[in-house]
């Protein structure tokens, strides 16, 4: 399956795959009109930055045994068929056992605290391609198929 | 008391716009912008922007712009803003004033009077999507006699030739004034091209070794990173005598660029200033430079051609006569707009001449002389495009270096700041956050892309002229026209004016 | 082949995964007690909270058991395990016949013998589907809620309720709530929370008796209420695996496949004692995860495939109301903590490694913190200066992070 990576040797900590996973997850047709919205859509992605001036991003692995949906209580996260990691928002109850046993801090609560959200490779909305990969401005994060 | 100076630019932030996601804020590394908690809102202090646009390519909302700033002092013809500043910032500094890229002034540019001819009716132009079009050229001197052996067969006396599959290469820009991103993405794209880059007189960095065979080396008169390996690991050697932006004076890279990496790859100690000599202090004529010549020919096994890289000034075509008798396969001559990391302004504004007169007037003369196929040409400072690579060649040259045009492609925006080694876009600096904006992988496809561009331009336009090789537009002068130019810049360029025929 | 699990929840659901990953045509016949489709049982609170519909309850999608191949007998209880006939047999007669059987009956609520409890009209467990419908069919505005336990279940049930009743008070015998989750700093906070919410509370306390609608404690206090919760504990169902001779301690003995001391019978989940790393010994580990591995490992062993259970390690997350709770592994060695109005933070070193934690407010990444716990990594091999403020993977060593970031996993 395609999974996005990230080069850290690439990511200049700029934050703007937070903001492009924002916008193509708001529904909203127009970037800008994301003013004032602050808290109510929140990232899937999130960027580290150590004191060394390190960088990157962190979004779903879509682990092949993901703990993630083995420890879900309500069935909420499943697998697809090719392997992607999915959250259905009409069965978590927020109950957060996700963020509990996620490796990588990639899945969070989303707005609101009532459920929890997680990168599902921009299939959920209607962007069709990952919009962090495609607007880094530095190719630091890129969507491939990885022999590994 | 310093004066306080106002900016020449103002960046304007349409805030129905903006998002407050502090993009602009992590990427300045002049701090122009701020988020301001009190007010909720990100704020500009414009006074720090060089005006790279760094900000305004990465705002997503497209929210920024920068603006000349209509602060004026009293419309002046005489005392312009520009240099009513400068004299406020000397008196402020008590310094020598530094610039960088090239000399922006309103000189003319000749090439924007030249225009090409096209083949119509009775010369059929080629069309190169069908044809052959041969962009390859060979930079090194050209036999001119045939010599056999007593069987009759070629001797091979030909000395050695650099080849490039398009008369365009990636001029001089050291690893020290520029980064090691920058290196990396122009070496790549090189090899790719199949045309050469060059080291400046910083030294090749250990990694970039492996593209030797696209790598012409620099031995300038610091002498910085000149080894043994260096010079073997090269295609060709370049002995800098002079450069375009700054004729006449030699160069200061200062301490703060001078990283560990640095240091190790120009064999000088870290964070002190690397101070390059006005002249080689062993070259005082043409003699001494053959003496270099021969020397680097010697130590390399006469493999490698010697390039000589002069700056264009009043008298560069005798100089380029002793040059092409001096033992070197090719001349390099860099015109007055030619550009340069650091550079005292008074010379880069006010010294050398332009390319297009230095260049038809060396081809000429070293036509008179008979001396040109001892010679390759290769021309800087300014090639904007492959229009001015066409007109280039029709005036004498064999090839091009281009280097702000590289940097273009890189990312550069020309706010002509690489002095003060915060380059936002990850070329001339060694910061490390900052260089890594620069991801070679994107820069040198980007390179390769403009200069693949270029390369159908230029077949496009020798098509058009009914010509199917670079060969054949070298010195082609009856492909050129002037328009707006005077008698004695006519005769200079060897062209006649447009609307006359032959 | 003929596979039979008793019990329908998480482990008898991943176990049916499990055994469907290596044999896809054996037959697989699931005997539930309960009428209706696995759930998770953790999620009958927020039922009653209105977070999520009845019909969203289903722990799989509804196709699952079609898909699987599964035959589900809804209803029916198993009584005996005749190890003879390798049958099952079911109350109201009946048997089911197995070649591999799971025993994944989860537990059952403890309720210690209190005088009057019989005459106590509107009395109520919180463990199933059933109960969570009985209760919340009492539910209203006017009724006062005597919660007996302040333990997980209990207090579920109580952010379940709280704004559907007049009042809600929870008596425990410990002398604090979530005794068995939190030390007693984090129990503190979370009262205070609670408290602030409405709720009452009587520690260190227990009721002696009921005389109808009065609950005496032994204290002296007595406490009128409408609707009582039982929610004093609860213990691992493992009478079928004991009656047919099975070991048994607190739970169901089982090795590191799953398999009980009977040949060709299994158990999973909250009956099991499974191997748990935080004490590095076998014990009931009744959460959630715990028995979706231990049921697909199950699973996968019973139809002939290979798997281990690596073990467990406790994990609690909590939500109530917008306060969440998150810990992990053991309270044991030493601690760093880091307190403030809104978060409290207690991470627990021992031997060089982080063997468990407290957190109560900010559970941003938390997850960072939960494997290195479970993988027991040497905190000398990272920037700990930064992994104790911040979960964060930037504390790992750069190839590391190239592994997680960059690699399958």
């Amino acid at each position: 399956m395609k999974k996005i990576y990230v080069k850290e040797n690439r990511c200049l900590g700029c934050r703007l795959c937070e903001w492009e996973c924002m916008f193509a997850n708001s529904g909203l047709d127009a970037m800008f009109k994301l003013k004032g919205k602050q808290g109510e859509i929140l990232p899937r992605i999130r960027v580290e930055d150590n004191p060394e001036d390190i960088h990157f991003a962190v979004n779903c692995r879509h682990c092949k045994q993901a703990i993630c949906v083995k420890s879900c209580i309500a069935g909420a996260l499943s697998k697809t068929d090719e392997g992607m990691v999915v959250i259905n928002k009409d069965k978590c109850v927020g109950c957060f056992t996700c963020v509990l046993v996620c490796p990588y801090g990639a899945i969070m609560p989303a707005a609101g605290g009532k459920a929890a959200q997680k990168c599902m490779l921009c299939t959920d909305n209607d962007r069709g391609e990952p919009n962090c990969v495609k607007y880094c401005p530095n190719g630091a994060i890129v969507f491939e198929e990885r022999e590994i | 008391m310093n004066m306080y100076i106002p900016p020449e630019y103002e960046v304007v932030r349409d805030n129905s716009r903006c998002i407050e996601c502090r993009v602009c804020e992590r990427q300045c590394a002049n701090e122009v912008h701020k988020y301001d908690g009190d007010l909720k809102a990100m704020i500009s202090d414009s006074t720090k922007c060089v005006n790279c646009h760094r900000c305004v390519c990465l705002c997503p909302t497209h929210a920024l712009k920068i603006v000349k700033s209509e602060d004026t002092y009293r419309q002046n013809a005489n005392w312009g803003a520009q240099t009513m500043n400068e004299v406020y910032r000397q008196a402020n500094s008590g310094g020598v004033l530094l610039s960088s890229m090239g000399n922006p002034n309103d000189y003319p540019v000749y090439f924007n009077k030249i225009l090409v001819n096209a083949s119509q009716v009775t010369n059929p132009s080629i069309d190169p999507l069908r044809e052959p079009m041969e962009t390859q050229v060979f930079l090194g001197k050209k036999e001119v006699e045939i010599k056999r052996d007593i069987s009759g067969r070629i001797v091979d006396t030909l000395s050695p030739q650099l080849s490039l599959k398009m008369p365009v290469m990636f001029s001089a820009m050291s690893y020290g004034s520029i980064s090691y991103n920058a290196h990396e993405a122009l070496a790549r794209a090189a090899e790719e091209l199949g045309i050469y880059y060059n080291t400046g007189e910083g030294g090749l960095h250990k990694d970039f070794y492996k593209y030797g065979k696209n790598t012409i080396v620099q031995v300038a008169s610091g002498r910085f990173g000149v080894h043994a390996q260096y010079l073997e690991a090269a295609a060709a050697i370049e002995i800098k005598m002079g450069q375009g932006a700054k004729p006449g004076i030699g160069g200061h890279l200062p301490g703060m660029k001078i990283s560990d990496d640095v240091s190790r790859t120009r064999m000088i100690p870290k964070g002190v200033d690397a101070i390059s000599p006005a002249p080689h202090h062993d070259i005082y004529s043409i003699e001494d430079l053959r003496q270099l010549i021969y020397t680097l020919k010697e130590a390399t096994d006469y493999k490698k051609p010697i390039i000589v890289k002069v700056a264009a000034v009043h008298n560069v075509a005798a100089i380029a006569s002793g040059i092409a008798r001096s033992g070197a396969d090719i001349i390099a001559i860099d015109g007055f707009r030619g550009g340069s990391g650091a550079t005292p302004t008074r010379i880069r504004d006010n010294v050398g001449i332009p390319i297009e007169l230095a260049l038809a007037q060396v081809d000429e003369r070293l036509r008179q002389e008979g001396i040109r196929e001892n010679v390759s040409i290769v021309v800087a400072g300014s090639i904007h495009s492959s229009a001015d690579v066409v007109k280039a060649i029709a005036l004498g040259a064999d090839a091009c270096y281009i280097g702000t045009a590289a940097l273009l492609a890189l990312g550069c925006h020309l706010c002509r700041s690489c002095h003060t080694g915060k380059c936002n876009w990850g070329i001339a600096t060694q910061r490390p956050d900052l260089v890594k904006r620069l991801n070679p992988d994107i820069g040198y496809k980007r390179l390769v892309n403009l200069l693949t561009a270029w390369n159908h331009e230029i077949q496009e336009m020798m098509g058009g002229m009914g010509i199917n090789s670079i060969e054949a537009l070298r010195s082609n002068r009856l492909m050129l026209r002037g328009v707006g130019l005077n008698e004695t810049e006519l005769r200079i360029l060897g062209i006649h004016h447009a609307g006359e025929s032959m | 082949m003929k596979y039979v699990i008793i019990g329908n929840s998480v482990a008898a659901t991943a176990c049916i995964e499990g055994i469907r990953s290596v044999d896809k045509e054996g037959e697989i016949t699931v005997i539930s007690a309960e009428n209706r489709a696995a759930y998770g049982r953790p999620l009958i609170s927020y039922i009653l909270l209105g977070r999520i519909s009845e019909e969203n309850a289903d722990y799989r999608p509804k196709e699952f058991y079609e898909k699987n191949k599964v035959n589900v007998m809804l209803g029916r209880r198993a009584v005996k395990i005749d190890r003879g006939k390798k049958a099952v047999l079911l109350e109201g007669g009946g048997e089911v016949f197995y070649d591999k059987l799971l025993v994944s009956t989860g537990s059952r609520p403890f309720v210690p013998p209190m005088d009057g409890l019989d005459k106590v009209k509107d009395k109520f467990s919180f463990m199933t589907f059933d109960d969570m419908k009985n209760l919340g069919r009492a539910l209203s505005k006017q009724k006062r809620v005597l919660v007996l336990g302040a333990g997980l279940i209990g207090l579920k049930c109580v952010e379940g309720i709280a704004d559907k009743v007049k009042s809600v008070t929870v008596v425990d015998l410990a002398p604090r709530i979530l005794s068995s989750v939190l030390d007693e700093g984090g129990s503190a906070i979370v009262q205070k929370f609670l408290e602030e919410k409405g709720v009452g509370f009587i520690l260190g306390d227990s009721v002696s008796g009921f005389e109808e609608n009065r609950a005496r404690l032994k204290s002296g206090k007595e406490i009128p209420f409408d609707i009582l919760v039982l929610a004093v504990g609860v213990r691992p169902e493992v009478s079928l695996v004991k009656d047919a001779g099975g070991e048994v301690n607190r739970g169901v003995a089982v090795n590191e496949r799953m398999c009980t001391s009977l040949p060709d019978i299994y158990a999973a989940g909250d009956c099991a004692e499974g191997y748990d790393k935080s004490v590095r010994a076998n014990r009931v580990l009744a959460i959630l995860p715990n028995a979706a591995f231990q049921g697909r490992c199950a699973g996968i062993n019973m139809a002939g495939g290979e798997d281990i259970f690596g073990g467990g390690t406790p994990l609690n997350s909590l939500g109530f109301f917008d306060l969440h709770i998150m810990t992990a592994g053991v309270y044991e060695g030493e601690f760093i903590e880091d307190i403030s109005a809104q978060n409290y933070k207690k991470l627990f070193i021992k031997e060089g490694r982080l063997v468990g934690f407290i957190i109560i407010g900010d559970i941003k990444n938390v997850g960072i913190y939960t494997s290195l716990v479970r993988e027991g990594t040497p905190l000398d091999k990272l920037d700990w200066r930064i992994m104790s403020k911040c979960p964060l993977l930037c504390a790992y060593p750069a190839k590391e992070r190239d592994e997680k970031l960059n690699k399958g996993v």
